[in-house]
């Protein structure tokens, strides 16, 4: 039962797959983006739970503390947190905008391409 | 001040530019900031280049050394793929003054303001030697970028950006996840340092995905072949100024990162344990056939020269597939000289763009009696394209030829010779729009356009030709640059 030992990988592996096939299937917009913020937090998990050392303290400076966790990649990933929420804040405004000038979200029922003139608005 | 200490500025004036823009009101100031912080940059860039082609300069932030803090670290190909950044910003803003007053006419501060921070997340990805660091100048840029896009007049532009959006952060998780992979089995973010440490652990499976992760996700950026489907639509929607000025250097930039990974950081004895030359040369090859084969199809002229771009990626990546000298030095120069024809030709569309305010092929019925200016720079920018003698296009074409001929890949030289073929078939559509067809009827007589958005336009055609024919800055520099990166000395 080794691979028992890595299960903060296999739910690592798992939600990033929930994530990436939500964010494939679903045409809805909103959805898109729920499945992205799931596929983005896999990736945080990863790196947050590699940071943990066996045994080791938290990483603060103690008396009598020989061992600590690696702090490194918390600090990556707050940077991280703060890409991925400034990413979920335009997606949505984008699909704000989308339902204002297409009347939709549903992303496949929408074609790009402007059938008439460009600037006909 | 040296130039070590100078060298970080390029991409702090215009980080710092770019809230300032944010905040002055009317429509000269912002403009003026953010011309002078990419002036600077170029500035600063063109001191480097000549610096770095001997030995890499380094600045450690903040003065924590390296490998612990974050370190620039510039040597000839960055320093080459720095200069094109900036020197394309700085042509482009002043031809963008006059068409951003036409497309976003308020609130211009905050349209300079984002501008600025893409360019600057370019710059940054191109001088940093951190990996982690890479991800954050990506996101600057690539966030900055989803909002550009989505400024665009077309009803659709906020989808295509959306879209665009979908795409990029998968790109750039996915290259997350790749470092971090990295990170795990080196405990090292540094460049250089995972450089040393990663063939120790070469044969491991962790770090054989930490590759593939990483490839595909920059693959994303940069529009390789089968990830492409962000780029016509965001091309095609996104403002003027901001197509002209994303062709010219997202992609580029994506694929500096790309190759700086690939070669410096895995090193080229890793990227031949794995699958990656035969991978990169069937999408390449693929990669060119497709999408010039769709170029022709389309009957939006932005969305001609966007598959257009994805096939001339295509180029890029079948030159650095070889894993050659020669064949780095072709994608080198390919990158910088795609950049500045595919800017050329996109100003002359959005210069038409601007009097008719349509990109449809039917608008362009007729023009060469009525822009013949505008239409002259198109078919000569056209003619570099397609790689006729004496342009710039040339000089790179010939040197991929050179490349593949060297690794008898005779299949390689007949695609790119069909691919000039599909070239000269769509630019000729539009040479044979202007001049062949006559104009529709009832239209108004067009004007020629403004010699505001005619002046950055000719620098450029100019440049096509200079660089076909003076090949010393971009060649030499090339060369050294593949050296550098195939590892064989400075």
């Amino acid at each position: 039962m080794e691979w028992l030992g890595f299960y903060n990988y296999w739910i690592v592996v798992v939600l990033m797959m929930i994530g990436f096939y939500a964010v494939i299937s679903r045409g809805n917009m909103a959805k898109k983006i729920i499945g992205l913020n799931l596929f983005q937090t896999s990736a945080f998990i990863m790196f947050i739970s590699a940071g943990k050392v066996l045994g080791g303290s938290t990483p603060i400076y103690r008396e009598g503390i020989e061992l600590y966790s690696n702090p490194l990649p918390h600090v990556l990933i707050l940077t991280a947190i703060v890409v991925g929420i400034a990413t979920t804040a335009v997606g949505l405004a984008l699909a704000v905008r989308v339902h204002e000038n297409l009347g939709s979200i549903e992303d496949d029922l929408l074609s790009e391409d402007d059938s008439d003139d460009e600037t006909s608005t | 001040m040296n130039i070590n200490e100078l060298m970080p500025f390029a991409v702090l004036v215009p980080l710092i530019a770019a809230p300032i823009c944010a905040l002055l009101p009317g429509r000269i100031l912002p403009w003026l900031t953010a011309f002078f912080a990419a002036a600077s940059s170029l500035a600063i860039m063109s001191g480097v280049l000549p610096e770095a082609v001997d030995a890499p300069i380094r600045y450690a932030f903040g003065n924590w050394m390296p490998p612990i803090g974050i370190e620039f670290r510039v040597d000839a190909v960055n320093a080459f793929i720095g200069l094109l950044v900036s020197l394309m910003a700085t042509v482009i803003l002043p031809w963008a003054r006059i068409s951003v007053n036409q497309e976003i006419p308020e609130r211009q501060g905050l349209f300079y303001a984002l501008f600025l921070l893409a360019f600057s997340g370019l710059m940054g990805i191109t001088m940093t030697g951190d990996a982690f660091n890479l991800f954050v100048f990506l996101e600057i840029s690539s966030l900055s970028t989803y909002a550009l896009v989505a400024m665009g007049r077309s009803k659709t532009a906020p989808l295509s950006a959306f879209r665009y959006l979908i795409m990029g952060t998968l790109g750039a998780t996915f290259y997350l996840i790749g470092v971090g992979l990295l990170y795990i089995m080196t405990g090292t973010l540094n460049m250089v340092d995972l450089a040393e440490r990663i063939p120790e652990v070469a044969d491991t499976r962790a770090v054989q995905a930490g590759f593939a992760f990483i490839v595909v996700g920059i693959g994303v950026k940069l529009a390789l072949f089968p990830l492409h489907r962000w780029l016509p639509g965001a091309y095609a929607n996104a403002p003027s100024a901001i197509t002209v000025f994303l062709a010219s250097t997202a992609t580029k930039v994506a694929v500096y990162a790309l190759l700086r990974l690939v070669f410096t950081v895995f090193g080229v004895s890793f990227a031949t344990a794995m699958p990656y030359a035969e991978v990169f040369m069937v999408l390449g090859l693929f990669g060119i056939l497709l999408p010039s084969l769709w170029a022709i199809e389309q009957t939006n002229m932005k969305r001609l020269l966007a598959y257009s771009s994805v096939a001339q990626v295509a180029y890029i990546i079948l030159g650095i597939s070889l894993l050659s000298v020669t064949g780095l030095a072709s994608g080198l120069v390919h990158l910088f000289n795609h950049a500045v024809i595919k800017a050329a030709l996109f100003m002359c569309v959005c210069t038409v763009i601007y009097q008719t305010g349509s990109a449809r092929i039917s608008a362009f019925h007729g023009l060469g009696r009525e822009m013949p200016l505008t239409m002259i720079a198109f078919v000569l920018a056209g003619l570099g394209l397609i790689g006729v003698p004496l342009t710039a296009g040339f000089i790179s074409k010939w040197m991929l030829i050179q490349a593949a001929i060297e690794q008898d890949l005779w299949l390689a030289v007949v695609v790119i010779l069909i691919g000039s073929l599909m070239a000269v078939i769509y630019v000729g559509k539009v040479a044979e729009a202007a001049w062949v067809r006559s104009p529709p009827e009832g239209r108004e007589p067009v004007k020629e356009a403004p010699i505001g958005l005619l002046l950055p336009m000719y620098l450029l055609v100019a440049a096509t030709y200079y660089f076909g024919i003076d090949t010393r800055l971009t060649l030499d520099i090339a060369m050294a640059g593949a050296r550098v990166l195939i590892g064989a000395g400075p």
